[in-house]
């Protein structure tokens, strides 16, 4: 048991936390919140170049070959720079299902093109009445020829506006809320029959909702089983679930620092704020908040090499409770003992709060895993 | 990062799961199980066994009896213990005066104490808190004044645990009356039977009898019984405090006391079906168990971090352990209550001193709500945990 980092893993977490030091401050965010698409390509060719984009693929597919614990180290120090780029959209589930549900031919196509940073990708889930389950799924595949013709509407697709490929989940065949039937489709972003309506999110990322109308791919866009891709998705999503877990120990870990530095500094009475017990006890609280936060998110980025796929989905589901209820307690407070400042656009903490919220309405909020831990059975 | 256990780790902890099975007497875990009281023998029986084994002082220095095992097995040792569950050892004998004796004291008192502390040939209890001495420790009274090769030790102490059953106590004593505070405090060692001592019962909210008042008038306490050196008492006091900082996660307890729920809420109706079966009651379940699987890996994170970098600078995540594991403790007994709602109300006015066999297994559940209440008030508040995080981590 070993709750350390390897050298090459700690190499790795400096050589982030340093690009983004130099890089990432609060007024650079927000110029690169102004660029197309809501992000900047030029950090992300900084990211292609430190390697970030390879870390999970394996080395035939050009990558490096990393596990969940470098994601893990990755997302961290994104969340604490609380960075706009699209590396969960992009690197983590489109990568993700390309890694365990693309063809050879796929792979080849796709992968290239995220490593080196020319390419970037949205996942087209969200449906008007999904809400977090993701077999809920309206959108059609119906077969035309060899290929597929997609008809469909898709919301909140992060990165959607700006992605050069969209993975859309449509159903093959069944009803609405049947698990199996559903696939998943490579489409691209400027396909005829993509009709995109981009938007600023809450916490300063961008997204799209997006209708498909008629749309034609060929007979190899399907990633998987066009009829039985349900697990795949399941699994990506986890994934993803895990890789926000680690974001938001990051932008709680800042959330904190940058409170404890004005408790200490913010001065009333004639004296630091920090001096005084109630405000102390808070912190002490939000403390003890993201220290079961970052025990939760290191079970679930283990969790996510588990075999059994229901015990990997009931940690998963385990850690983003967690998450969900330490991030809002550590979002609230923040604001609350930054006071009237912590209310200002100006000020950095109330955008970790936001991003914090929008983390935990994010593919399944505390009641909703809560429900599916009661529902595996528990966890002692 | 690796959270798994190695093999060796597996099969020591399949060896001390199979010991306990084999080994701890099925009545006395049945009581534990039930949240009734121990009565003296059934806890001395029972140390006793896990003594001759070589584990009755498991992390003490392997001079003194200890066994070298690592922080892991320790850890594991511990959860099986609690999970059995098995009466754990008595802190204040193995886990308190013991390691001050044989860090701080001669080797006359290392000689006479430890293999009797070990075997638990005396019962020891903890004299430090006063009737005006809680969380402000060091505002202690009670004096012991030298007088040729003796102290006379006058005052009075407070929440002494099971003092009843006790052979010795180890007192802090203000020996310099002019000294500050924290200076000019003693760490003595009295025996209980010594003139002038005087015992008396304090009944807690649920009925039990755990804790005592300890008089102490006019006792005269032979001057080779200080540990270390006069007036510096704080710091090994201190030192005692500091010494556990997993164990008091209970997360083994916690673990068990699920378990029971889980069974009891299976077989009580509610509404024409288990209790189990209600949704609202198995979510407040679950979430006391994602609660409780955070602690536990902070709790591997801390014993992780102390067997690689040694118990010289706490992990800060440390002071997570008590604030958590007391409030989920707190949480389990309150969901048991739940569980057997109405039937929680009859009371047993002689209380459980663990001689009644023929206890319904329902009457120790309220009880052991009330008597629960004390893990966050206890060996540090949960307040002033805060203020340790606070000053110790935060830097406010």
């Amino acid at each position: 048991m070993d709750f350390d980092l390897s050298e090459e893993q700690r190499l790795l977490k400096e050589s982030v936390d340093g690009l983004l030091g130099d890089a990432y401050d609060f007024d650079a965010r927000k110029k690169y919140m102004k660029e197309k698409g809501g992000w900047s390509k030029a950090i992300w060719g900084k990211f292609a170049e430190q390697g970030l984009l390879g870390l999970p693929f394996s080395e035939d597919d050009g990558g490096f070959g990393a596990g969940a614990i470098e994601t893990m180290i990755v997302m961290e120090a994104l969340g604490k720079a609380l960075v706009l780029e699209p590396y969960l959209a992009t690197v983590v589930i489109g990568g993700g299902l390309l890694r365990r549900g693309g063809s050879a031919a796929q792979k080849a196509a796709q992968i290239p093109g995220i490593i080196d940073g020319t390419r970037s990708f949205a996942f087209a889930q969200l449906e008007k009445n999904s809400r977090y389950d993701l077999y809920d799924v309206a959108t059609s595949a119906k077969k035309k020829g060899a290929g597929w013709v997609i008809d469909g509407e898709k919301f909140v697709v992060l990165n959607g506006e700006a992605a050069d490929t969209l993975i859309v989940t449509a159903r093959t065949k069944g009803s609405q809320r049947d698990t199996n039937g559903i696939g998943v489709f490579l489409v691209p972003g400027d396909a005829k029959g993509v009709a995109k309506k981009g938007y600023p999110t809450q916490d300063g990322l961008h997204a799209a909702d997006i209708t498909f109308t008629g749309v034609e791919v060929g007979s190899d866009a399907a990633i998987g089983d066009p009829e039985d891709s349900l697990a795949l998705i399941e699994r990506v999503v986890d994934e993803a679930r895990i890789a926000m877990c680690a974001e938001a120990v990051g932008v709680m870990d800042e959330s904190l620092k940058s409170t404890v530095e004005y408790l200490k500094t913010r001065k009333q009475f004639g004296v630091p704020i920090g001096s005084f017990q109630t405000l102390q006890h808070r912190a002490a609280d939000m403390f003890v908040a993201v220290e079961q936060a970052r025990s939760m998110s290191m079970f679930a980025t283990m969790a996510s090499d588990f075999d059994d796929a229901k015990e990997r989905a009931t940690a998963v589901a385990a850690a983003k409770v967690q998450i969900g209820k330490s991030a809002k307690f550590v979002g609230q407070q923040a604001i609350q003992l930054h006071g009237g400042i912590g209310m200002t656009m100006e000020a950095k903490i109330g955008h970790y709060f936001k991003r914090l919220t929008m983390i935990e309405n994010t593919f399944g909020d505390t009641d909703y895993h809560l429900r599916r831990v009661t529902e595996s059975g528990g966890l002692v | 990062m690796d959270l798994s256990f190695s093999k060796e780790e597996v099969a020591f902890r399949d060896e001390v799961r199979a010991f306990f099975r084999d080994h701890v007497p099925p009545s006395t875990r049945q009581k534990l199980q039930e949240g009734r009281h121990l009565s003296k023998d059934e806890m001395v029986d029972w140390w006793r066994i896990l003594n001759r084994k070589g584990w009755g002082v498991s992390h003490w220095p392997k001079e003194y009896g200890g066994t070298g095992w690592t922080s892991v097995q320790h850890y594991i040792f511990n959860e099986e213990l609690q999970m059995h569950p098995a009466p754990a050892p008595l802190a204040f004998g193995v886990s308190m005066v013991g390691p001050v004796i044989y860090t701080f004291g001669n080797e006359q008192q290392k000689k006479h104490y430890l293999p009797r502390i070990a075997n638990v040939d005396d019962w020891w209890c903890q004299g430090f808190s006063e009737p005006g001495s809680g969380s402000d420790l060091a505002s202690l009274k009670t004096k012991a004044e030298r007088k040729g090769d003796k102290y006379i030790v006058n005052g009075q102490k407070t929440w002494t645990t099971l003092a009843q059953y006790a052979d010795w106590i180890f007192c802090l004593c203000r020996t310099d009356p002019a000294a500050k505070k924290q200076t000019g405090i003693s760490f003595i060692l009295i025996d209980m039977k010594s003139k002038g001592i005087t015992v008396r019962p304090i009944q807690t909210i649920d009925g039990g009898f755990e804790v005592n008042e300890v008089f102490l008038d006019d006792v005269e306490v032979p001057v080779e019984n200080l540990v270390g050196e006069e007036n510096k008492g704080w710091d090994y006091a201190k030192f005692l405090l500091g010494n556990e900082r997993t164990g008091i996660a209970r997360v083994g307890v916690s673990k068990e006391r699920i378990r029971r729920i889980r069974d009891l809420a299976s077989k009580v109706e509610s509404g024409g079906k288990p209790v189990m079966a209600d949704q609202g009651f198995r979510e407040k379940l679950a979430a006391v168990e994602i609660e409780l699987k955070a602690l536990e890996l902070t709790q591997l994170r801390v014993v992780a971090d102390e067997g690689k970098h040694g118990k010289g600078k706490p992990n800060p995540a440390s002071s997570v352990l008590k604030i958590k594991g007391s409030e989920i403790q707190q949480a389990t007994t309150e969901l048991l209550m739940e569980v057997i709602g109405p039937f929680a109300a009859p009371f047993d006015e002689h209380g459980d001193d663990g001689s009644n066999e023929a206890m319904d297994w329902t009457a120790q559940i309220a009880p052991s709500y009330f008597n629960n209440r004390k893990v966050s008030i206890y060996g540090g508040s949960n307040e002033i945990q805060r203020n340790i995080i606070t000053k110790a981590v935060l830097g406010l």
